[in-house]
């Protein structure tokens, strides 16, 4: 543990690097014990499933009701005829993030997989032949999936609510006097979450009041929202959420499918399960939507960035917004005296798309990382070499100072790690021993680190041990663990000593388990508490006359141990136990809530970053790729946990090489339909597929993000990767491929 | 999925009974009917559990030299049985190259052999099919088909046999041992799937209610233990269906080859015997070249069923590659990625 409690920033073992605890929750999960949100089977409960659209657009004509009403053990059918009111338009977004669903509210069909019913029934295997039995006939119009037929348009904002564009300097003047200008179009495919747990919900009414058992990454806010639906108080909603099989930013934001199950357990009086099938979470649930980037870089003839122009088509659905935000990867990256980004919207007959595994980010660095490339190729010059050349010491455009920025550390350790420095400039240099064709690439990875208002308590008990609480949410990143020790060290207690509880929306809100914010967020939530509580309780000694702290409250004291100790005598001290009981309290409670003052980010710059070095091996003749080494190296401020930050940096790394490699939602481009909606079918990397993963954690302070120094790591392991990878490609083969993922007929085309 | 019936029959004679009602599925480890069935492609009335029929997992070594493997014998068993693999070894191979350990662990000899085309048209209902419902069409031509048939297709159908392990059986003169109504009859393996034609819907050679009891693999296959290879492309290096594949068996006395085994999979409805490639390389010093003429004859007669002309250059690529690995020899070891291009990565081997 920390000596000091006080200042955050004070050293740890001499490092800002934490104990690699396992995970809190590793035996619950290996053992089959934790339960997840389907595991709940209260008693009475029935069981939903939805019938979905096999059309892009049209109107369902008829639904056979009776046929499915006639099947045993069928309870009920709900169709726009029969579905009860809600209290919100579902035409309306729900703010702040919530979009358009659809929830039965007519016979309109606008994607595929859309909920067109929901059959309850006494077991699963009715309701599903229920569902089936309704033999849905359709009005259909044609599907628009393909970029050509889609209706194209200025969006008023992308992502989350951000502006559409930026531009700095005159980008026409920088690439006109560009040495070298190198333009080209990306394509980056829809991709869908896949978590492997599906979306479920167990939803229990009992009168105005609902229990919820569902996987969520945001349970104050979804607590709010779905009470907004069903006209209740956010209060008569409870969300329990212990673990969740993955989010991957799609379990954080409300969907029709859940608001349907909920509403017929009311309307049945009911307990009622829905838990979605893989290929039903192909289209209502959200999914990162394609893009088509155009990028032109400009350098002088040393080198030196002149102008960087980036342009993206995102696509969306043909009712609400959600643009993948990607040409702003090109912001915070590398100097340039003119930078413009643009975005333009594509309206196609698919689900909304939403926030999926750094969204933006991964699709926008996947783009910019090759253009990048490419550039160097243009003058000549080594990747990384090219990149420092253009390395920014402030923010581009904005000219703020970043927070902290260790990238030139990353850039360097990766390096060294991987041997970049054999390196041959031309592609098509190396074979290996059994003649694969061999590539090195490498990208930078970045990251934004935005942080949520949250919430915490924390009890220090009667024998010395505290209980902490906020309602976070563990997707499997370690957020049970690490976020016990944010409060362990600043309670002075050993971990063990620190009883965790979350996952629950009745605590303290612990905000959004999203954008890799979790940890800052509600740590420094659980941290103020924490220090709260100890102030509290050093009220109590240093004001007892018993006490050997009496009258140290103007000195101060340390908590170190389970013990305060006065700062200017270290051997006068009392445990937390001999305090309560000194002043006859069973605890002392302390409590906090946490937001980023504005003016952080207003004077500084907030991201993280980091250097993806891949190496890929090609067989010469049959085009299998296999990307045999990824070293990241990575720098993220302060690190609570560096085992559980390692495993993040690797998944993040893993999705990366699934972006470049394998990923993508096949499309029938007449009917709209998904053709790989499985997880047969719509590939994500098996263990094979990355055979040596290394993530090297880059110490950096940051005396500016937030008291306690901490960044964000579950999603920057992507940005770099995915162009790492394609770079390796174009190294082994001379071949520069702009669509992703690159496919063996790319390769021996 | 629909209400069915579901029997649990004590002997072959009484599945086979059982099966003569129409709309019976039989029903091994179910690692792919059960799929079918859940998302309604397929939806038969009765499922005829022959999991537990006693005598179907054994496998048998003849006195002439041939083995006898019982329909209900898992690939995993089959996979790592010793004499198997030493005798014949790409079949192990091809086993180990294909789906997961869990599902190899669970999937039969007799299932994989009845495994269905992995066609998403066939599994989209909503979408013509006509080995689902007859007549209704083809969506997959003119789909989403850049790993659809490249030989032997029709207008009616161009979907692809999935299999690996049939590949080696094709080329290896493997039988299946049926049992139907009129007692048992046997069957070689590359007469028991079917090209499309006009009648895609018969996918395989066996009659209404005929279960698959047996495979046997002819001693004389084992001749090529020696100089056997299967290989198989995908687009991840594990859990993933087949690109193309082939395996390529040779005889080699006196610097020629004397006899030689050439199969594709993944390129037609059925594992792709190529007699006429075989016998062009009878006779012949084994060279690069020879192996290219062989790979030309053996995809003659390819032809795009879409967006697939890529799968004919790369069969002629895996075909050569397969006799070239094949030439090199069987691997004393089971390579750590079985049938994998990076199979040869030096210092890795095989762990059950």
């Amino acid at each position: 543990m920390s000596p000091e409690t006080n200042p955050s920033h004070a050293p740890r073992y001499g490092s800002n690097m934490g104990q690699p605890l396992t995970r809190r929750d590793g035996l619950l999960k290996v053992t089959g014990r934790a339960t997840y949100a389907a595991d709940n089977h209260p008693p009475g409960m029935l069981y939903a499933v939805t019938a979905v659209s096999k059309i892009a657009r049209g109107r369902v004509t008829s639904l056979d009701v009776a046929a499915a009403k006639a099947h045993s053990g069928v309870v009920e059918v709900m169709t726009p005829a029969n579905r009860p009111p809600l209290a919100h338009d579902p035409d309306e977004k729900m703010p702040p993030f919530g979009f358009r669903v659809e929830v039965l509210q007519n016979d309109r069909v606008r994607y595929v997989n859309q909920p067109i019913a929901l059959v309850i029934a006494q077991t699963l295997e009715a309701a599903t032949e229920g569902a089936m039995l309704l033999d849905p006939q359709y009005d259909a119009q044609d599907a628009r999936v393909e970029r050509a037929d889609g209706e194209l348009y200025d969006p008023p904002a992308i992502g989350v609510g951000a502006p559409p564009g930026a531009a700095y300097g005159d980008i026409d003047a920088g690439l006109a006097r560009a040495a070298h200008l190198v333009e080209a179009e990306y394509f980056t495919p829809a991709q869908y979450h896949n978590a492997m747990e599906p979306h479920a919900v167990v939803a229990e009414w009992d009168g105005d009041r609902v229990m919820l058992d569902m996987p969520n990454q945001a349970l104050a806010l979804s607590c709010a929202s779905y009470a907004a639906y069903f006209g209740i108080p956010a209060e008569n909603v409870t969300i329990r959420s212990p673990f969740l099989g993955g989010g991957f930013g799609s379990k954080a934001i409300l969907n029709g499918p859940q608001i349907l199950a909920i509403l017929a357990a009311r309307m049945l009086g009911r307990p009622v399960k829905l838990a979605l099938t893989r290929s039903q979470m192909y289209g209502p649930v959200g999914h990162r939507g394609a893009t088509w980037q155009t990028l032109r870089i400009g350098t002088d003839g040393d080198g030196q960035l002149t102008g960087l122009h980036h342009r993206a088509i995102a696509a969306t659905s043909s009712f609400d917004d959600f643009l993948e935000p990607a040409a702003n990867a090109s912001l915070p990256l590398y100097a340039s005296p003119a930078i413009l980004v643009e975005h333009k919207g594509l309206r196609l007959d698919t689900g909304t798309p939403g926030p999926m595994r750094a969204p933006g980010e991964a699709s926008g660095s996947a783009a910019l990382e090759v253009a990048m490339d490419e550039a160097a190729e243009a003058c000549g010059m080594d990747p990384l070499d090219f990149r420092l050349k253009n390395y920014a010491e402030t923010e581009p455009g904005t000219g703020k100072p970043f927070s902290s920025k260790a990238l030139r550390a990353c850039y360097a350790e990766g390096a060294k790690r991987f041997g970049w420095s054999r390196r041959p400039l031309e592609a098509g240099q190396m074979r290996d021993e059994k003649g694969f064709l061999v590539g090195w690439g490498m990208g930078t990875a970045v990251f934004h680190c935005p942080h949520f208002p949250a919430e915490a308590r924390a009890t220090l008990r009667a024998d010395g041990t505290a209980l902490v609480e906020t309602a976070g949410a563990d997707m499997g990143q370690g957020a049970w663990t690490a976020l016990a020790q944010i409060a362990a060290e600043a309670l002075g207690l050993d971990p063990q000593q620190v009883e965790l509880h979350s996952g629950l929306s009745t605590l303290p809100d612990g905000g959004i388990a999203g954008g890799s914010g979790h940890t800052a967020s509600a740590g420094l939530a659980l941290n103020n508490a924490s220090k709260d509580a100890i102030a509290r309780l050093t009220d109590l000694a240093t004001g007892n006359p018993q006490s050997p702290l009496f009258g140290a409250g103007n000195i101060g004291v340390i908590a170190r141990n389970g013990r305060l100790h006065r700062r200017d005598d270290e051997t006068r001290s009392q445990s937390y136990a001999e305090i309560l009981a000194g002043a006859g309290q069973p605890e002392v409670v302390g409590t906090a809530k946490a937001a980023r003052d504005p003016s952080v980010g207003a004077a500084h710059a907030l991201y993280s970053h980091g250097a993806v070095f891949a190496e890929v091996k090609i067989d010469p003749d049959l085009g299998q790729i296999r990307t045999t080494r990824l070293v990241g190296a990575f720098a993220a401020g302060r690190i609570i946990n560096p085992r559980l930050v390692r495993s993040q940096y690797f998944g993040g790394m893993i999705w990366g090489a699934s972006f470049a490699l394998h990923e993508e939602a096949v499309t029938d481009r007449r009917t709209g339909r998904i053709m790989n909606a499985d997880l047969a079918e719509y590939h994500v990397p098996v263990n094979a597929d990355v055979p040596s993963l290394d993530a090297i954690l880059i110490p950096e302070d940051d005396p500016y993000i937030n008291p306690i120094g901490v960044k964000g790591v579950g999603e920057i392991g992507i940005t770099g990767t995915v162009g790492a990878i394609a770079n390796a490609v174009w190294h082994a083969t001379g071949k520069r491929l702009r669509r992703f993922p690159i496919r063996i007929e790319d390769v021996i085309g | 999925m629909n209400r069915f019936d579901f029997l649990r029959p004590a002997s072959v004679a009484e599945a086979v009974a059982a099966a003569a009602e129409p709309g019976s599925a039989y029903l091994a480890a179910g690692t792919n009917l059960l799929d079918l069935m859940k998302i309604g492609a397929s939806r038969p009335e009765r499922l005829i559990d022959i999991s537990r029929l006693p005598g179907l997992d054994r496998i048998e070594w003849l006195a002439d030299g041939s083995v006898r493997i019982g329909a209900m014998v898992r690939n995993a068993d089959l996979a790592y049985d010793a004499r198997l693999a030493k005798a014949f070894p790409s079949v192990a191979e091809a086993l180990l190259s294909g789906a997961s350990a869990q599902l190899r662990n669970a999937a039969t000899v007799g299932g994989n052999l009845m495994q269905r085309t992995r066609c998403a048209y066939l599994q989209d209902t909503a979408s013509a099919c006509n080995r689902r419902v007859p007549g209704s069409g083809c969506d997959a031509l003119y789909g989403e088909n850049r790993l659809h048939a490249v030989l032997g297709w029709s207008e009616n159908c161009i979907a692809i046999h999935p299999s690996d392990f049939c590949v080696p059986l094709v080329a290896l003169d493997a039988v299946v041992e049926v049992e139907g109504a009129d007692g048992r009859r046997e069957i070689v393996v590359d007469d028991l799937h079917r090209l499309p034609g006009a009648t895609p819907e018969k996918e395989t050679a066996l009659a209404p209610g005929e279960l698959i009891v047996g495979l046997r693999l002819p001693a004389a296959a084992a001749a090529f233990s020696a100089n056997s290879r299967y290989l198989k492309l995908r687009e991840r290096t594990s859990y993933a269906f087949a690109v193309v594949s082939a395996m390529a068996a040779l005889r080699i006395e006196d610097g020629t080859i004397s006899e030689a085994r050439l199969a594709l999979g993944a390129i037609a409805a059925k594992p792709w015997r190529v007699r006429e490639a075989e016998a062009a390389l009878l006779g012949v010093t084994p060279s690069v070249e020879a192996f290219a003429r062989a790979a030309e004859i053996a995809l003659a007669e390819a032809r795009p069923s879409g967006d697939n002309a890529f799968k004919i250059e790369l069969a002629r690529r895996i075909t050569v590659r397969a006799l070239t690995l094949a030439l090199e020899g069987t691997p004393a070891v089971m390579p750590a990625l079985p049938a994998s291009p990076f199979s040869t990565d030096p210092g890795a081997s095989h762990v059950a």
